[in-house]
Formats: C-alpha cells, sequence, structure tokens
C-alpha cells in the first residue's frame, strides 16, 4: 500500500469515529432511550436522532472533537510501522483543514490555538509493539473536554485503598459528572504508580459496554460500582431518571507494596473509539463499527 | 413543565413566567461566548465588541468551514457551563444578556445574577452537534477570532433552537440545587453500602 492510501483509509477511518458511535455504545444508548420517561426520554430521544443524523450527513456528532488520542498495537513485522505515525500526524492535518475536526491542539502558556491539531505530543500516540507479528491495530480515542475535565489520579495508602478508590469515585462521579454529559462511561485504573493507573483508567474507557472484568472479583466490584451508581437517580443529562452511567470498566496492574494508585478517567455518552484493523495485504476493517474502508 | 417559544430581542417580561424545569425553543441572535471571551470581558474589561444585551449566548465552540468569503457551521454544542461559574455574575451584570444556553448546570452566583438582572439560564443536551448545525441559518459575523475557532465570539442566526431545558430562571431558582440534594442524600446512603460490600469481595 502507498504512503497516499494509507492516508486516505487512516482519514476514512477518523471520519467514521467522529461521525458515528461505536456499535456497543450505540445500542447501549438505544436501550436507555427505551427505559426513560418525561423529559429526560426526550431528551435520549433527541440524542439518538443527533446519532443518526451525523452519520447519515458525516457531520461529527459532538463539535468536540476532542484530543486525538492513538494506541496503536503493531508486530514487529507490521508493514506499516515505519509510515503509521506519519500518516496519523497528516490525516489529522487534512480534516482539521477540511473542517471535520476541530482545532483543540493549545499551548498551555502562550494559549496560541495551532489551528491544526498538531502540537507538542499531540496527536497522542501510544505504542504497543508484539513480537514476532505482522498484525497492525490503530484504536482511536476522542477525548472531549468536558469528560475529561473531571478526571483525577491519586496515590493513597495501600490498606486503604478499595475504600479511598470508592471514596473517589462517589465523591467525583456524582457531583462533577452532571456536567460532563451523562450517561457517561467510568473508567478506573489501579496501578503501582499515578501514570499507570491514569493511563490505565484511560485505556479501560476503550473496552467495550458490558465487558467485563476476566478477573471474578474485578468484575464484581465494577457491577457494584455501575449499579450504585445508578441507584442515586441523576439520569441521563443530569435530569434524573434512571440511566446516569451507561458502564463502569476497571483495568489494573500489580502494585508496590508501598503504593496504591488510583485514577478515573469519564467519557460522556458520545464515547467516540473506534479500532482498525490493517492486514498485511491492505484490507482494512473497522471492527467497532462493523465497516470495511476502501480509500482511495 | 410548559413549552415556551422565544425569540430575541428577550425583555424581562418575556422570561417573567418561565420556570425550571420547562423547556424553550429559540428563533433569533445567538452569540457563542465561552472561557477566554469570560475572562476578558470580566477579569481584564474588555468591552464584548457586540451589544449583548437582549440577546442569548452559548457556552459553545464550534466547526466552522469557509467556503469563499462566508462562514458555516459543521456542528456545533454546548461546552460545560460549570466552568463560567466564576465570571458570569459579572458577565450577565456588565452585558445585560438575558438568556444563557450551555452544558450542565451553574451555581449560585449565577442564580444571583438571574435575580438581580433578570436573566435565564438553560442547559441544551450535549454532544448534539451534528442535529444543532440545521438550526443554525446564517453565521452573521465573528468576533475575536484571533483566541482561535473554539473561542471567537460567533454571531448565529437560529431557528427553533432546543430543546433548551431552564435550569435557572428569573427568580433565582436553580434547578443543580434539586440535583445535589438528591446526590448527597442518597449518595451518602449508597457509600455506606458499598463500604459493606467491597469487604465480601
Amino acid at each position: 500500500m502507498t504512503f497516499i492510501n494509507l492516508l486516505s483509509i487512516m482519514k476514512e477511518f477518523i471520519k467514521v469515529v467522529v461521525t458515528s458511535l461505536p456499535n456497543d455504545v450505540a445500542n447501549a444508548l438505544r436501550r436507555v432511550c427505551e427505559s426513560e420517561e418525561g423529559i429526560t426520554k426526550h431528551v435520549c430521544d433527541y440524542m439518538l436522532k443527533n446519532v443518526y443524523l451525523a452519520s447519515k450527513t458525516h457531520k461529527p456528532l459532538c463539535q468536540d472533537t476532542g484530543t486525538l488520542m492513538f494506541f496503536i498495537k503493531a508486530g514487529s513485522k507490521s508493514p506499516y510501522f515505519n509510515v503509521l505515525k506519519k500518516v496519523i500526524v497528516e490525516a489529522v492535518k487534512e480534516l482539521t483543514k477540511e473542517g471535520l475536526l476541530r482545532p483543540n491542539s493549545i499551548d498551555p502558556f502562550t494559549n496560541i490555538n495551532t489551528g491544526d491539531n498538531t502540537g507538542r505530543y499531540i496527536p497522542w500516540i501510544e505504542w504497543d509493539i508484539v513480537d514476532d507479528s505482522d498484525i497492525t491495530e490503530v484504536t482511536l480515542y476522542v477525548a472531549g473536554g468536558g469528560s475529561s475535565l473531571p478526571a483525577r489520579a491519586l496515590v493513597v495508602r495501600p490498606t486503604d485503598g478499595l475504600d479511598e478508590l470508592v471514596k473517589l469515585v462517589f465523591d467525583i462521579v456524582p457531583t462533577y459528572g452532571i456536567d460532563a454529559c451523562p450517561p457517561l462511561i467510568v473508567g478506573i485504573g489501579i496501578g503501582a504508580t499515578l501514570e499507570i493507573a491514569a493511563t490505565l483508567s484511560k485505556r479501560a474507557l476503550l473496552k467495550p459496554v458490558g465487558a467485563r472484568n476476566p478477573n471474578p472479583k474485578v468484575a464484581k466490584l465494577e457491577t457494584l460500582l455501575l449499579s450504585k451508581l445508578n441507584d442515586i437517580g441523576i439520569g441521563p443529562q443530569g435530569l434524573f431518571g434512571k440511566t446516569f452511567v451507561l458502564d463502569v470498566h476497571i483495568e489494573y496492574s500489580y502494585r508496590h507494596p508501598a503504593t496504591y494508585a488510583i485514577a478515573l478517567s469519564l467519557s460522556c455518552w458520545a464515547l467516540r473509539r473506534g479500532i482498525l484493523a490493517l492486514y498485511p495485504e491492505g484490507r482494512a476493517y473497522v471492527s467497532s463499527h462493523g465497516v470495511w474502508l476502501e480509500g482511495t | 413543565m410548559k413549552v415556551h417559544k422565544l425569540r430575541t430581542p428577550i425583555n424581562d417580561e418575556d422570561i417573567a413566567n418561565i420556570a425550571i424545569g420547562d423547556v424553550l425553543f429559540l428563533d433569533g441572535v445567538v452569540v457563542t461566548a465561552r472561557d477566554l471571551v469570560h475572562r476578558l470581558v470580566v477579569k481584564e474589561g474588555r468591552n464584548c465588541p457586540i451589544d449583548l444585551n437582549g440577546l442569548a449566548i452559548f457556552h459553545a465552540g464550534p466547526i466552522v468551514k469557509r467556503h469563499d468569503n462566508k462562514w458555516f457551521i459543521v456542528s456545533i454544542g454546548p461546552t460545560t457551563s460549570y466552568r463560567m461559574e466564576p465570571y458570569e455574575y459579572e458577565f450577565i451584570e456588565r452585558t445585560r444578556v438575558k438568556l444563557i444556553i450551555g452544558k450542565g448546570f451553574m451555581g449560585d452566583r449565577t442564580a444571583k445574577a438571574c435575580r438581580d438582572f433578570k436573566a435565564i439560564v438553560t442547559l441544551y443536551p450535549g454532544g448534539c452537534g451534528a442535529i444543532t448545525s440545521f438550526n443554525i441559518e446564517e453565521v452573521l459575523g465573528v468576533y475575536w477570532l484571533e483566541l482561535g475557532i473554539p473561542e471567537a465570539l460567533w454571531v448565529l442566526k437560529v431557528k427553533e433552537l432546543g430543546p433548551l431545558i431552564v435550569t435557572i430562571d428569573s427568580k433565582g431558582n436553580n434547578l443543580r440545587n434539586q440535583i445535589m440534594d438528591t446526590v448527597n442524600k442518597q449518595g451518602r446512603k449508597i457509600i455506606k453500602e458499598i463500604y459493606s460490600s467491597i469487604a465480601n469481595l
């Protein structure tokens, strides 16, 4: 595949991600609409109508196309290994120019917007290298400002780890969460250090709605937090109702004897996450949305 | 819950009987104003380049496109209003804006400004940028574009913009207080239940 082919595929992929919801989130939202009542139901129907219209008219379903975060899993034999980063940056620049992505990259010291969604470390790219393989999988998460704002991370005394985690979740999610476009998806990270917990809390948001952690204890905690957060009754957009949280995911690493780091990342209901599989012979499939990409 | 139609310019009587929980649809002129505009007007004393008296502001940063000499809105929706809370009292006092459209809720100082200067705050469902672009009839102008596209003041002619759900009315009632009461009462009870459950995980 040429650079131009790959560039057009990457642009198509980003377009799919910002103009439509992954299937799991869309299905979860439909279920919420069926269960809510009154003004809350009206608002949920409006959200669904927006999802439908966005993908039909190829417009970004939310104007905040976020900070673009790419999580790449690539085999050391991937034919795309050496060009992927260049392709991503170029695709982001072009789509910003074409009016599909809002320019969201700002120098924190001068407050000057670069205008093209690039800048120091932006777009954010994380790599997982897979030994002796030719796979290439690109996950894109669009981190909107409203739901990134309430995120928290801290390191607590190991003896109080789980209690502190529950406290953090219930201090932050029901209060700051009402302004972060509920129904929310809650990502929790646990680990040895602050940034391990933080990055795992973001990776937790990449799991499909409804998927449970393979560790049964962790899965039980996920379900418990989900049901208790919804029991408060805050509902979609904070207008009272049944579903305030669509799902809770926990990702963890093993910790240090002296530390217990915990982190919380939130996503708004408009969770824009896509997974692109690039096959060595050139086919491209967005598994999160069930779409094959043709490129040009 | 009542449904109202509003048109700019809005005067005090137009909003006198609108209560929290009511739903509005708006025709007329809306100006986007978010973080930096609030800071510049309130903290640095800059004059707002458009007279907002009787108009609506939208806490929003759109995606725009330009064809020839004209701007078009590709996608637009609300941003978290609570970030503007430290500035909104003075912003309303200085500009006499009548309607605020945003995401989520605002606090006590904004509610006081709504009572003191007769204004209302509304919540627009977040994440609905595509559908909203069809309610924008025209981009009438743009100011302070040097702040970047999301932060500039976009002057928009809108038709039937809504549903706008009233969260603060002109008497200063605030829907956020009802939600926070629920969070405090229910949340405290629930967290106790959880602590006992996690001990047996």
